[in-house]
């Protein structure tokens, strides 16, 4: 019991997740239902993905900025390039379109010593300047009906875009807390030089890493493009602030060294159950955005205030 | 060469500089130069007055808020909420036009923008909340706030032929275009208020080391508010522009801004760490993204081929500005 009780504070993202959840079920009669449940986990899943892999490069002390940009470009490619390729080809070419941008952000973090904000702002503004070129500006439509029906299908009685989240959810996990790697993510996040002076190979670790979250971002915008069996060129964006606000939401700080997967699969569902649930009371989409806003502050405030009282000294 | 550099420095000959310091220091002016000169050459519409103020008229509204988060970036801070607040100022702004008049529309967009700007400001300066955060959240909440003050739909002045709010974005004054003026007047003004007032170096003192301020006896989390409604106030500059030159304005018209401005802010070599930039380079940053997106169309190239040049510009700018005080072209890691 006490574990449980330090465990939820260690996290308090789940409180307002579990809140939030009684809350609705209450509130609205539609809510508490298994399809509901699933359709929160589908909504969340494109957010959740990249997320996933953003909470690694967040805790290394970074940032990805341009993965919505990334998520567009692939979604792009694996819609526009079937014709040529068929729907396997194209959609290997968006996912590798994904691990090359987050190669290219990361070895020029690696090699050049630019702020990784810097470095996937400008990555951001080209990728997003290369789906415009790419596309001529232009929707992209699936031909083949198998492309979307995958999108539409089901694996275990749940839709296959939230079996892929849960199961990319648990693989991140045990990556973060079982492996050298997750444990290198830490140190390097917690302190870059005397990770270095450790021996970790910290260029390589963090190249690592932005890959991961590149690969994540094109897997996200594929599987979003197969739900709606079409691609556009402004998909993903603002994704890249979503995405930062569930991790923070889940406690990862943004001056890097701690963090965790169950607190931004917190993050996520938070987003996913207040977006769902609001829907289904029928208020506005407008005033989710100015909830979402107020939590994030106020989830800093109290983060804040929690760790000035254990004499952590100044958090994120 | 050496004899050159040293030439730059008299009285400290005996002082090495080398070329990758020369360049850190002096690549983005030198780049400017090459843009202006390699468009000149390339294209024979770009070397003319008319082009002159298009590119600066192009640069106002991006450059107005630069201006602003400039002072927010030096004070070691980040502001990602500019581009919300630019939708809200001008859905406001151009929805009270046809309500209360220009003349009571415009100070009661001031008023209200501020207001926004005074609630960041007291979350970073007196709450001492992390800026990337606050800011980004208040970018969620300003966007919220905008579409239900409209309801969702897009806003413009219905008699627009009859009106002296078309000022700020069409009109001229001097030969000279107003957006332009604006840009300009507040880029020197702001420029003297950085360097020749105790209140610019405070912004300094803070972005270089808050604590050792602090102990110095500046009022900290004051300046970071100050700062804070600057960035409003500039953005504010830039709503009028907007909502002038459109005549309406779409709720969500700021989108993507609060980053292209960070970008011209970057890219005239404001460090994000704080404590160092100026205004004139911030301006120089923003030119050369318009100088960019302008010669490139002129030599016929498509519309987005200017951001993937953005993309290598701001890091090529960044690393030969971090790679001059490594005194080393590639990191250590």
């Amino acid at each position: 019991m006490n574990k449980l009780f330090a465990s939820i504070k260690k996290q308090p993202i789940w409180i307002f997740v579990l809140a939030c959840f009684v809350f609705f079920s209450f509130a609205s009669p539609y809510f508490f239902d298994t399809g509901n449940f699933t359709n929160i986990l589908v909504q969340a899943s494109t957010i959740g993905l990249i997320a996933l892999g953003m909470t690694f490069v967040m805790i290394n002390g970074n940032i990805d900025l341009s993965v919505g940009a990334t998520l567009a470009l692939a979604a792009s490619l694996a819609v526009g390039l079937q014709p040529e390729l068929g729907i396997t080809g194209a959609v290997l070419v968006g996912l590798l379109s994904g691990i090359l941008i987050g190669a290219l952000n990361g070895i020029i973090a690696w090699k050049t010593g630019v702020d990784a904000f810097i470095v996937t702002l400008g990555a951001m503004i080209g990728v997003r300047g290369l789906v415009f070129i790419y596309t001529g500006e232009e929707s992209f439509y699936a031909q083949d009906l198998a492309y979307s029906d995958f999108g539409a299908s089901e694996v275990f009685f749940i839709p296959v875009m939230a079996f892929i989240f849960i199961f990319m959810t648990v693989v991140s996990h045990l990556l973060l807390k079982y492996t050298i790697h997750g444990r290198n993510v830490f140190a390097v996040g917690g302190n870059r030089a005397a990770a270095k002076e450790a021996g970790i190979r910290v260029g390589p670790h963090m190249l690592f890493n932005f890959i991961f979250v590149g690969f994540m971002a094109a897997l996200s915008g594929i599987l979003l493009s197969t739900e709606m069996g079409a691609s556009t060129p402004n998909l993903g964006r603002d994704y890249e602030l979503w995405t930062i606000t569930a991790v923070v939401l889940g406690g990862t700080r943004l001056t890097g060294g701690y963090g965790s997967i169950i607190g931004t699969l917190g993050g996520v569902l938070a987003i996913a159950i207040l977006r769902n649930g609001m829907n289904l009371l029928q208020v506005p989409s407008f005033y989710v955005l100015i909830i979402l806003g107020s939590i994030l502050i106020i989830v800093l405030f109290i983060d804040k205030r929690f760790s000035e009282q254990q004499g952590q000294g100044v958090g994120a | 060469m050496k004899a050159l550099l040293d030439s730059f420095r008299p009285g400290l000959t005996n002082r090495e500089i080398t070329p990758l310091q020369f360049f850190g220091k002096h690549g983005i002016t030198i780049a400017f130069f090459l843009c202006v000169v390699i468009f000149s050459l390339t294209t024979d519409k770009f070397l003319s007055t008319d082009n002159f103020f298009k590119v600066v008229m192009q640069a106002s509204i991006i450059g107005t808020i630069a201006l602003g988060v400039t002072f927010v970036v030096i004070g070691g801070n980040l502001d990602l909420s500019v581009g919300s607040l630019l939708s809200f100022a001008t859905v406001l702004v151009v929805d009270l036009h046809d309500k209360v008049g220009p003349g009571m529309a415009i100070p009661l967009m001031f008023v209200f923008t501020l207001l926004i700007g005074s609630v960041n400001g007291f979350l970073i300066g007196y709450l001492r909340l992390n800026s990337l955060i606050v800011t980004l959240g208040m970018l969620s909440a300003i966007q919220g706030i905008t579409l239900v003050y409209t309801g969702g739909k897009n806003v413009d002045i219905s008699n627009d032929e009859n009106t002296w709010f078309d000022i700020f974005g069409r009109g001229d004054l001097f030969g000279i275009p107003v957006p332009a003026l604006i840009f300009i007047v507040s880029a020197i003004v702001l420029q003297v208020v950085l360097l020749k007032t105790s209140f610019g170096r405070k912004v300094f003192a803070i972005g270089g080391n808050g604590t050792a301020a602090l102990f110095s006896g500046l009022r900290r989390n004051r300046l970071v508010f100050s700062t804070y409604l600057l960035s409003a106030f500039t953005t504010a500059c830039a709503a009028l522009i907007l909502g002038s030159r459109v005549m309406g304005s779409q709720n969500n018209v700021g989108q993507g801004y609060e980053l292209l401005v960070l970008a011209g802010v970057i890219l005239g070599g404001t460090s994000l760490l704080g404590g160092s930039g100026s205004i004139v380079r911030t301006v120089i940053g923003v030119l050369i993204l318009a100088l960019i997106q302008n010669g490139l169309q002129l030599l016929g190239y498509p519309y987005y081929s200017q951001w993937l040049v953005t993309w290598v510009v701001i890091i090529a700018a960044v690393w030969l500005d971090i790679a001059a005080k490594r005194g080393k072209l590639f990191s250590s890691y």
